[in-house]
């Protein structure tokens, strides 16, 4: 059984379904994403992932247990963290409240310390301005901060809903990079992305969604090279909003 | 001189004690958006808790000693309102947690409603006000300035419990973990779930301590009347959501200075303009239109949300 298995997920907003069939694995210590154009259900996969939507139908088992009907805030100590689309930090506190909610579960003064260390090592512009509100940084240190907000849970699962939204290609290159130096100290990544270019080249492998369906999956480098993704993801319209 | 400076006292005292209720109807509303209209019935079911122990419960001999009397009277009707205000979140605002807005808001009239009529049928001597013993030093002092200013010590103990509470508060909600908590979920409920924190608790904690500060009010306010009747909610009620307003909703610094600004717009007007007394809510609402037309999102509110 994988780390992460979703079978069929079907959820819906009051009549309207969003995802109507999506399945797919994440194996500890890869990076997954789940790529696909505005609308196609990846969101609302990962809320529904997280707890913040109830599905309609399907499964969700995570480090060998079924967690779909769980509510969400059980659903982060069992080692699932989400950086939500658009960061959605807390603007009116400074980044080192932001990291202590991050770190609300746990009650390890000395670990949390340490933790929060290592964000500012990761990010050191938030290091220094780590009295700061939260709502005056600018895109690239949001996202900084709202990944660094997510690590504070020591997540097993780290899943981020479009980070490279809104940011310049230096400040994406930036993001994904740090991704990957997460993926080398042992944390798995689900990745949802609408850059696909930049998302298929560190992922270990790739799930298509279109229309709420998982539709095409494989390893980052064999749907890059696929010319129906090519065609429909990596074109003209890559990265556009 | 003295006539302006006893007005002032009086309006810091009336002031602080509109303050405490104000409070609970800010922080209610910073967290799930809602005018908790049963907020002012909290504090008066406060009031007659604190009175139904002291009547009731204590020995005579220990509640002639004001030193005993005034904490038993103002735990008690902190507990009490307490209780209360989390067994309506519980019972009837939690079932509509995602209906329509408008659906809390009814309800809340409903339960003031509620309230005050089981406090009529069910307390002893409750169609009619009731004494309240003074809880503290009866009698006042004499600051000498022209023909003197007399200063009540019930007065004196308001101002000081009601403001140290406030500031008490404050420091929890910006230092401690819980407050954050409160915070969080008041700016985005959904991301403070994604960092572990359940609303519920949150949206509980919050009614237990709007509530215990009104109940504690409620006593405060009986000592220094001497006595209390059923519609003392209301009315204060509607001078505490008043503040709440001119202070900023959600703002709890707001709704100390809101409720300081209504005591002294109360008392001054009272005694210097036209009408007198029995135009006191003119006054207030006249204050109220004034601040919400040049600065709508209240003194300490924020016009806009800073962009996340």
């Amino acid at each position: 059984m994988a780390f992460l298995e979703v079978r069929d997920l079907v959820v819906a907003y009051g009549a309207i379904q969003a995802v109507r069939g999506v399945s797919f694995d994440v194996e500890q210590g890869q990076i997954v994403s789940l790529i696909g154009s505005n609308g196609a259900g990846k969101t609302t996969t990962l809320r529904t992932l997280s707890g913040l939507l109830r599905p309609v139908s399907g499964t969700i088992s995570f480090d060998g247990e079924q967690i779909q009907k769980q509510p969400a805030h059980s659903i982060l100590s069992r080692g699932m963290a989400h950086s939500p689309e658009g960061r959605r930090l807390f603007a009116r506190m400074t980044v080192e409240e932001n990291l202590r909610l991050g770190a609300y579960t746990r009650k390890d003064e000395e670990g949390i310390a340490k933790d929060m260390q290592r964000v500012y090592d990761l990010f050191p512009v938030l290091g220094e301005r780590r009295g700061n509100k939260a709502g005056l940084f600018s895109g690239g240190e949001q996202q900084m901060l709202a990944i660094g907000r997510a690590l504070m849970s020591r997540p097993k699962l780290l899943m981020l809903d479009e980070p490279s939204m809104g940011l310049s290609p230096i400040m994406t290159q930036l993001i994904f990079d740090t991704v990957k130096e997460l993926r080398s100290e042992g944390t798995t990544v689900l990745l949802v992305e609408q850059n696909a270019l930049a998302a298929l080249g560190l992922s270990d492998r790739a799930y298509v969604i279109d229309l709420g369906r998982t539709t095409l999956s494989g390893t980052g480098h064999e749907l890059l090279a696929d010319p129906r993704v090519q065609e429909a993801y990596l074109g003209e319209g890559v990265g556009a909003e | 001189m003295s006539t302006f400076l006893s007005q002032i006292a009086n309006g810091l005292m009336f002031g602080s004690l509109i303050a405490l209720i104000a409070i609970g109807y800010t922080m209610v509303y910073g967290i799930i958006t809602l005018i908790n209209f049963a907020h002012g019935e909290i504090f008066m079911v406060g009031a007659y808790g604190g009175l139904a122990t002291l009547t009731y419960w204590v020995p005579t001999a220990v509640v002639a000693q004001w030193y005993f009397a005034l904490p038993i009277a103002l735990v008690a009707g902190a507990l009490v309102a307490m209780l209360v205000a989390i067994a309506m979140e519980r019972f009837a605002y939690r079932p509509l947690r995602n209906a329509p807005r408008l659906a809390p808001l009814i309800t809340a009239l409903g339960v003031s409603v509620a309230l005050q009529e089981a406090v009529r049928v069910f307390y002893p001597g409750a169609t009619a006000a009731i004494p309240f013993p003074p809880l503290f030093l009866d009698g006042a002092f004499v600051i000498p300035i022209g023909d003197g200013v007399v200063i009540r010590y019930t007065g004196v103990l308001l101002i000081v419990v009601s403001l140290a509470l406030a500031f008490a508060l404050e420091r929890f909600v910006e230092r401690t973990r819980l407050g954050r908590a409160m915070r969080a979920t008041s700016q985005d409920r959904d991301v403070a779930r994604l960092m572990g924190i359940d609303p519920d608790r949150v949206i509980v904690l919050t009614f237990a301590i709007g509530g215990a500060l009104a109940g504690v009010a409620g006593v405060l306010y009986g000592s220094y009347l001497n006595n209390i009747n059923i519609d003392m909610g209301f009315q204060n009620g509607i001078f505490a959501f008043t503040a709440a307003v001119l202070g900023g909703i959600g703002n709890i610094r707001g709704a100390v200075v809101g409720g300081l600004v209504i005591g002294l717009v109360r008392a001054l007007g009272g005694q210097y303009l036209p009408g007198g007394t029995a135009y006191d809510y003119v006054w207030i609402f006249v204050v109220l239109i004034i601040v919400l037309v040049f600065r709508p999102q209240g003194f300490f509110g924020e016009s806009e949300r800073v962009r996340a």
